[in-house]
């Protein structure tokens, strides 16, 4: 039976006065968390937004067991706390919440050598796509013909595919997943949780600071990143893809949204070019014939 | 090194941490019930978790809580039937 508004649980992890910008996509990313995984999780969280969201030492706007590290050695940490509460005996889910930065650049040694050693514990990517916490720099998240503070001019280099990255790992499980789709997240983070050894789930997190909308759209874009399928809601299990429902549609190009509907929305791609919005159109065909060949 | 004098830098759970962030607010939330078909949704997203929910037989009855509320208009934007507006604070 597919999950429904009323299955989910209500207690709160995500606390009303918490540090976040109106809108933000990694404190509603938090709360499928919470409704996922409830007491079980324990976060390992690196530098980023979240930490600034936790706010000031005594209080803590979130409610789950955290523990606050260096960005190089947030894999290897959790790493540790899984195998300590496994000679414990507790029954938890150590959870990475990380930045893209956080993992596809800065972290990434760390996440690459837990992965390989298929450490029993998750990785979530948080991906707004940017370095937001510390002002909007480029990551290697960034998309092609996005305005950063450091990407004047739109960036020029395509954004690195993390979820095959980690699939190329042979862990056991990948997972994409977006802050629209709440239903989709939570049901891949229950089975995540369910499997052992190293898991990698994606969340699609459209920021409204960083990528100059209104707060009030941040759902509205990202859904739209799916409708117009720049975004793929997919799982990666034995080396096999399966294209997730909210994506399914959307195997048909011709019934995906043309891409200038999600560009125009935000004025991070005010000035892409022509020809930098055909060199994305190009990359989202290519990628989408890939996960079709992958899932065959 | 005593007991006492150890301090660990831990924090506990508290509502508020960032002060009264309605007071953030620019434009204001307001649920229109004759409209609202308690489906939930707008509970769902809320960024803040300021939309309290409660089960109304088979719907929901949804209330806002605005001394955290920050405005952020989600809610207004994802509810079906456009029952929440967004209403100018000043
Ligand atoms: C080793 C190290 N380098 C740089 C920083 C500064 N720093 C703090 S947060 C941050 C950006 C994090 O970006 P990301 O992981 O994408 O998370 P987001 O802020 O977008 O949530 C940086 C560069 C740091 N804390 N430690
Ligand atoms: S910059 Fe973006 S991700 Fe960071 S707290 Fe603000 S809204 Fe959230
Ligand atoms: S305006 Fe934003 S913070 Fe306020 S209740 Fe609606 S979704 Fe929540
Ligand atoms: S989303 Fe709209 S209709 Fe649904 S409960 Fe909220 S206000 Fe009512």
């Amino acid at each position: 039976m597919p999950l429904t508004i009323r299955d989910l649980p209500r207690e709160k992890y995500v606390l009303p006065g918490h540090a976040a910008c109106p809108g933000c996509p990694e404190t509603i990313g938090l709360r499928f968390v919470g409704m996922a995984l409830g007491r079980r999780a324990i976060l390992v969280v690196p530098a980023g937004c979240t930490s600034i969201i936790q706010g000031l030492m005594p209080g803590s706007g979130l409610a789950f067991p955290i523990i606050n590290v260096a960005f190089a050695s947030a894999d290897a940490v959790a790493s540790g706390v899984a195998a300590a509460k496994e000679v414990i005996g507790e029954d938890s889910v150590v959870v990475v919440w990380a930045g893209d930065g956080a993992t596809a650049d800065i972290g990434f040694a760390t996440l690459s050598g837990a992965a390989e050693r298929n450490e029993n514990i998750i990785h979530i990517c948080v991906d707004n796509e940017a370095y937001m916490n510390t002002g909007i720099q480029r990551s290697s998240q960034t998309p092609i013909g996005a305005w950063t503070t450091t990407t004047w001019r739109g960036k020029t280099e395509p954004k690195k595919n993390m979820p095959l990255i980690m699939a190329s790992h042979g862990i056991p499980y990948v997972a994409t997943a977006s802050v629209a789709y709440p239903m989709d997240f939570i049901e891949k983070l229950r089975k995540a949780a369910s499997i052992r050894g190293f898991r990698y789930v994606h969340l699609h997190a459209p920021c409204p600071i960083g990528w100059r909308f209104d707060p009030s759209e941040t759902i509205e874009i990202a859904r739209l990143a799916i409708e117009t399928g720049i975004w793929v809601l997919m799982e990666v299990e034995g080396g096999r893809v399966t294209i997730s429902p909210p994506s399914k549609p959307y195997v048909d190009k011709s019934r995906r949204k043309p891409l200038v509907e999600y560009l125009r929305r935000q004025g991070r791609f005010r000035e892409i070019s022509d020809e930098l919005i055909r060199e994305l159109e190009r990359e989202i065909d290519e990628y989408w014939n890939l996960l079709l060949k992958l899932s065959s | 090194m005593k007991r006492a004098d150890l301090i660990l830098p831990l924090s506990k759970p508290k509502i508020g941490v960032q002060g009264i962030t309605g007071s953030w607010r620019i434009r204001k939330p307001v649920i229109n019930y004759g409209k609202c078909v308690g489906c939930g949704i707008c509970w769902l997203y809320c960024p803040d978790s300021t939309i309290e929910i409660e089960n109304a037989g088979s719907r929901f009855r949804v209330s806002i809580d605005y001394t955290y509320c920050k405005g952020c208009g989600i809610c207004s934007s994802v509810c079906p039937v456009k029952a929440i507006d967004m209403v100018r604070e000043v």
